[in-house]
């Protein structure tokens, strides 16, 4: 059996031997996996003794109280977090101290109980921050095998390209069987969705083509000096038929005409994703403004439309591979999820950075700064 | 006996897997009502109880589904589940629930491959529903 180290960081004897008593006899099993998993408990009164314990011995989770005699709790989340990523910790909360829990977990903690738990609500904790760390140890392994292969990714890109097949087997089925009789109006529906989802692929795979492309070190010998302003202006028509549907305008401001050394297909892929977005998540009559403005030694692309916009929670996550907001607005705005980390990938190759702006229900601005 | 008809809570993030699965199952003569994320059905699991429920594994979450059946076995232990996804075929890992050490983490009651058929959907849920 593989065990994992666990250390309970708490004040009360009562709670730690508790943990103890509880994850001594504990095992978790998986589906996928040949062994199960134990647990070994160690349990430690203070906060200073457990970075003490963090420095000296192999960890993979830590149950940590706030409330400790010396330093808090918070103060070892982050002392681990700076020295040991890789641990998993485990804020032990009160109820009344829920925002600071939810806190913690913005700060690097992997999750938290509220107090007081039962056995069972430990149990299905230890459960589901196993499970992560299963999935992360594999991860690892097939990266050191050499493999590069990026197990979530894959998983989540076939979900995502099986998940049309399916909706449109399942319509071609319905359809053959006439399910609906005569009512010729619902299977036509059901083409069109059919088609839609179809169209959904073809964009996914575009974006695929897109990342495998810029997936390498950045090939300087493609570089030349392009024109910013003429690869913006080329974008903009791409999309302008699409957006006229939308009775969305497009403006572009290039005052210097900024030259910049890059990859032509690069920086297309940059215009092509943000406009493409502004026009897609606008509203109908919006604008979209694309900006190029060239600081110190700095290109500033920036668009700035005026749609729905983003929450903080959804700018927090909007550059992860396959996020999409989902939402009765976006419910028929076709996606693959990829684009916007395309972006960042792009401008990460640049030494560049993105940042994004946003007010809900009124617009987002997307800046893209490069390096000249 | 309309007012006898039973429940079932669908769960899916893919409007149109849910769209179909609804059809097949009120074809079946059952009351369907639809999540179309983890989150809603949660609310619907606090609030009603249903005859079965169908979840989809892949939500908003990567487990979504695991979550859902935790959920729902809590408040309703004797609620069957069939958990429908296309993980499998998908990573190489195969999910099920036959043997005892599976039953103890998934708690799903059954386990389907999505692009199940009608008729042997139909012959599942009356299983799981002993009709």
């Amino acid at each position: 059996m593989e065990k994992l180290k666990v250390m309970v960081v708490d004040d009360e004897p009562g709670i730690r031997s508790g943990v103890s008593r509880i994850l001594n006899n504990f095992t978790v099993s998986y589906p996928f996996m040949d062994a199960d998993i134990g647990f070994d408990i160690l349990e430690v009164g203070t906060g200073e003794e457990a970075i003490e314990k963090v420095k000296s011995e192999h960890i993979d989770i830590v149950l940590l109280d706030n409330k400790l005699p010396g330093i808090l709790g918070t103060e070892v989340l982050e002392y681990i977090n700076k020295n040991n990523p890789e641990i998993l910790v485990m804020m032990i909360t009160s109820y009344a101290s829920l925002e600071l829990a939810v806190k913690a977990t913005n700060n690097g903690a992997y999750d938290f109980i509220p107090k007081p738990f039962t056995p069972q609500e430990l149990k299905s904790s230890l459960e589901n921050v196993s499970k992560h760390l299963f999935l992360r140890g594999m991860t690892r392994k097939m990266n050191k095998e050499g493999k590069e292969i990026r197990f979530q990714f894959l998983s989540v890109l076939s979900h995502e390209l099986k998940a049309p097949l399916n909706a449109i087997e399942g319509y071609l089925r319905i359809m053959k069987d006439k399910e609906k009789g005569d009512d010729i109006a619902s299977y036509d529906q059901m083409i069109d969705r059919s088609v839609q989802r179809i169209k959904g692929m073809r964009n996914l795979i575009m974006d695929l083509l897109d990342l495998t492309k810029i997936n390498f070190e950045k090939k300087t010998d493609k570089f030349q000096d392009i024109n910013l302003g003429e690869i913006a202006q080329l974008s903009i028509e791409a999309m302008n038929p699409y957006a006229i549907q939308k009775d969305v305008k497009i403006t572009l401001s290039d005052e210097e005409h900024i030259v910049l050394k890059a990859d032509p297909g690069d920086i297309e892929i940059i215009f092509n994703n943000l406009i493409s977005n502004g026009v897609k998540y606008n509203k109908d009559g919006g604008t979209v403004d694309v900006k190029l403005i060239k600081t110190d030694n700095k290109i500033n692309i920036i668009v700035k439309d005026t749609g729905i916009g983003l929450s903080k929670e959804e700018t927090d996550k909007l550059f992860h591979e396959f996020f999409r907001v989902k939402s009765e607005q976006t419910r028929h705005i076709t996606g693959s999820g990829l684009g916007l980390s395309i972006v960042k990938r792009i401008s990460d190759l640049y030494n560049g950075e993105i940042m994004v702006d946003s007010t809900p229900g009124e617009g987002t601005s997307f800046t893209v700064i490069l390096p000249m | 006996m309309e007012n006898t008809k039973r429940t079932v809570l669908i769960a899916d993030d893919d409007e149109d897997y849910l769209f179909q699965m609804k059809m097949y199952v009120e074809s079946f003569g059952f009351n369907v009502i639809t999540a179309d994320n983890q989150k809603e059905a949660e609310v619907i699991i606090q609030n009603t109880k249903p005859d079965l429920a169908i979840f989809d594994l892949m939500m908003e979450n990567d487990d979504s589904g695991f979550i859902l059946c935790y959920k729902m076995k809590r408040r309703h232990p004797e609620v069957p589940i069939i958990l429908a996804t296309a993980v499998a075929s998908e990573t190489g890992i195969s999910f099920g629930v036959d043997t005892d050490s599976d039953k103890k983490w998934i708690k799903a009651d059954l386990y389907l491959e999505k692009g199940i058929r009608k008729d042997q959907l139909h012959k599942e849920i009356n299983k799981l529903l002993k009709i």
